[in-house]
């Protein structure tokens, strides 16, 4: 057998598994870009959001993540390790029954994802988690 | 703090002595009483609940000898802290005294030496005999297994965890929970838990297609036991599908979930719970950081790291049991329970010395009942250890269990360079010992052991170990997985564990040669263990046996491949 880097890898610890070994790493300009999009520049005062994620990834390409802000009217999913970091955004209205929302997102490395959400009083507010994509470890 | 003449026993009037440090002078006290079964046994009853705690047993159903770690780091706020004190510190720490059997069964200084002295230790048989004993002292203790149970040995691989299951239900444990119990297949494993005359735990496993709450597992037990109602809350090994292949139980998903830990927590507060106990297979360090962010847990019977501490560990109002591996030891906690407090907890940690504490016979006729379709397979002598030479498996970079793995995947498979993995299950073997096609299994068996042979460049295996050494050696104990470092054979290498990952890994050598691994060059890598599906080979332990019996006798160099930096 021979690898190649976007090859699964057979390998040491309790096992190897999938590596997205050389990711293009999302230039810092776009992140910046895609927030101040959304922001419209203005400033983002940490907390006032739950996001909820794995430590780490069993799956680097399905990533469970449920985020929610109450008071929220819309939040956006960033991953900006990844070589687009925009992964979703949720629009809430008046009717929604809680300002909360979850998805997959695929992750290239380990990196934080971060949500940002826009409040009905035209604040923003943001959390952020670090998600390990990881090859294995070993079980004890 | 009430120093006790007891083994390894501490008793406290109220939670606000949790944390006292005067462990009292058991341990010489320990040293110089003869060993016996009463010694070991004895315990004044205390309060109105008692709990009795195994785990990390991995099918050891015979005593056997296993060395405890010598190399053990703890990084961040854990550096220096139990469980990552060894040795001589270790025996300062809890009063210890030097070649006592205290020091024999949790150190590993002189363990060849006092190992002959002491004897092996473990055996189903034995902790079924403490286990009756503690449950005469007190009829409604709960007994709870920790996992790691069902794997890790012949008859156990033989039998699909067939003979582990059928000891446990003689011992009839209240609860469980889970970790390579899953590389059974979840076919296996739901056929078992269909069957299991007990509640398996795990708030953490969840079905992987709906992120929801696997059906097959509840998340915690309500007992009522001495007029006190206790929740009994699962924590399965978070990082299964990672360490271990997820292809094998692709239904399931684990992850720590922390924020569902509390919310169980405060479920089972509002039914009335009025001692909050989780039985944990996180690993030490995990549980600690746990107990310092979810409120409401009075005991964490910890599991998976396979340590041992003779006191439990305090986190705030949480107390920390630690009870070993490989059918070790025995843990009892006793606490006294009044109007949904905790007012008091006595332990003790008790080392199964085989050769003093008589087997159950009832439970001796059942293992030896399971062993039997097997005994000559297994009892066949592959090879012997040189007059100074132990085999053994703990420490955070090599054992020689390892080492002569590693020696024989480069010459049974022809390969540069050997991996394998960093478990810290499997018995140890004194100088000049048989080896048996038993032990040869106690080190290699599982549901995935083909030795595979492979091409990897220098970059990829520095990204190998940059990888595993930051699930061992990440400062936030969340990202760590709780076992040891990838074990290198034919390859050196220098670590700085207190760097960060991509960092930590410099100096890699060829030792053959004496050559450094060129990044671009490709090596030829045989090793084991792969979470990969469709993975080829021979199975490891024939790989291990063809090379044991080329030797006859193994010596093993020093292993000095692995420079630690750890400041």
């Amino acid at each position: 057998m021979t690898l190649s880097r976007r090859d699964f890898v057979v390998g040491a610890s309790c096992g190897v598994g999938i590596v997205a070994f050389s990711a293009l790493p999302a230039q810092a300009s776009l992140l910046d870009e895609t927030i101040s999009k959304f922001t419209g520049g203005a400033e983002i005062i940490p907390g006032g959001i739950v996001l909820d994620t794995p430590e780490i990834a069993e799956n680097g390409n399905t990533v469970p993540i449920d985020v929610s802000a109450p008071g929220a009217a819309s939040i956006m999913l960033l991953a900006g390790g990844n070589p687009v970091p925009a992964v979703a955004t949720f629009n809430f209205g008046p009717l929604s029954g809680s300002r909360s929302g979850n998805t997959r997102i695929r992750l290239i490395k380990t990196q934080e994802v971060m949500a940002i959400a826009k409040m009905d009083d035209g604040t923003f507010r943001s959390a952020q988690a670090t998600v390990k994509v990881t090859i294995g470890g070993c079980g004890g | 703090m009430i120093p006790r003449r007891d083994f390894l026993q501490i008793a406290m009037a109220t939670t606000a002595l949790y944390g006292a440090s005067s462990f009292g002078n058991w341990g010489r006290l320990a040293a110089q009483q003869a060993i016996s079964q009463n010694t070991l046994l004895e315990f004044e009853t205390f309060g109105n609940v008692s709990l009795i705690h195994v785990t990390d047993i991995h099918a050891q159903l015979k005593p056997i000898y296993f060395r405890e770690p010598e190399i053990n780091i703890g990084v961040g706020e854990n550096k220096g802290q139990v469980p990552h004190i060894t040795g001589a510190d270790f025996r300062r720490l809890y009063g210890i005294e030097k070649n006592s059997w205290p020091s024999y069964a949790l150190s590993y200084e002189d363990f060849a030496s006092l190992a002959k002295g002491y004897g092996r230790i473990g055996g189903i048989d034995r902790v079924a005999t403490v286990v009756k004993a503690m449950r005469a002292d007190r009829p409604d203790a709960l007994l709870l297994d920790g996992g790691d149970t069902w794997h890790g040995s012949y008859t156990c691989y033989h039998t699909q965890g067939q003979d582990m299951v059928n000891a446990m239900n003689a011992l009839q444990p209240d609860a469980m929970t889970f970790h390579w119990e899953f590389t059974l297949g979840s076919e296996r494993m739901n056929e078992i838990i269909d069957d299991l005359p007990f509640a398996a735990l795990g708030q953490n496993i969840f079905d992987a297609e709906w992120n929801e709450p696997a059906e097959q597992f509840s998340p915690y037990k309500l007992f009522e036991r001495g007029g006190v109602k206790i929740a009994v809350i699962g924590q399965a090994f978070p990082y299964m599908p990672i360490a271990n292949p997820g292809w094998m139980f692709p239904e399931f998903s684990f992850g720590i979930r922390e924020k569902r830990m509390q919310e169980m927590v405060d479920e089972v507060r509002s039914k009335g719970a009025e001692l909050v106990v989780c039985l944990s297979h996180n690993g030490f360090d995990v549980d600690k950081q746990m107990a310092s962010r979810v409120t409401g847990l009075d005991v964490i019977l910890s599991g998976h790291t396979h340590d041992a501490l003779p006191q439990p560990y305090i986190v705030n109002k949480t107390a920390i049991i630690a009870s070993g591996s490989n059918g070790k030891f025995v843990s009892r906690v006793d606490l006294d329970v009044q109007n949904g407090q905790v007012l008091g907890l006595r332990h003790k940690l008790i080392p199964i010395f085989a050769d003093v504490i008589t087997p159950d016979a009832d439970m001796s006729t059942l293992i030896e009942a399971e062993r039997a379709p097997y005994i000559n397979e297994m009892s066949e002598v592959i090879g012997e250890t040189a007059d100074t030479q132990t085999l053994y498996r703990r420490g955070n970079f090599n054992g020689t269990w390892d080492d002569l793995i590693c020696d024989a995947l480069i010459s049974e498979r022809d390969a540069d360079i050997a991996l394998s993995p960093g478990v810290r299950w499997g018995p140890s073997i004194l100088p000049g010992q048989k080896i048996t096609r038993e032990d040869v299994w106690n080190v290699t068996s599982m549901t995935y052991p083909e030795a595979y042979r492979t091409e990897m460049t220098g970059e990829f295996l520095h990204f190998i170990l940059e990888d595993v050494a930051d699930n061992l050696f990440n400062p936030d104990p969340y990202y760590q997985q709780g076992g040891d470092m990838v074990r290198v054979g034919g390859l050196g290498y220098h670590i700085d564990v207190g760097k960060s990952q991509g960092d930590r890994i410099t100096n890699m050598t060829m030792l053959k040669t004496n050559e450094k691994i060129d990044p671009t060059k490709t090596y030829i890598v045989a090793g084991w263990a792969s979470v990969n599906e469709g993975t080829e080979g021979p199975p490891i332990w024939e790989v291990v046996e063809n090379h044991i019996r080329k030797l006859g006798v193994i010596s093993l160099p020093e292993n000095t491949s692995v420079q630690i930096r750890s400041a």
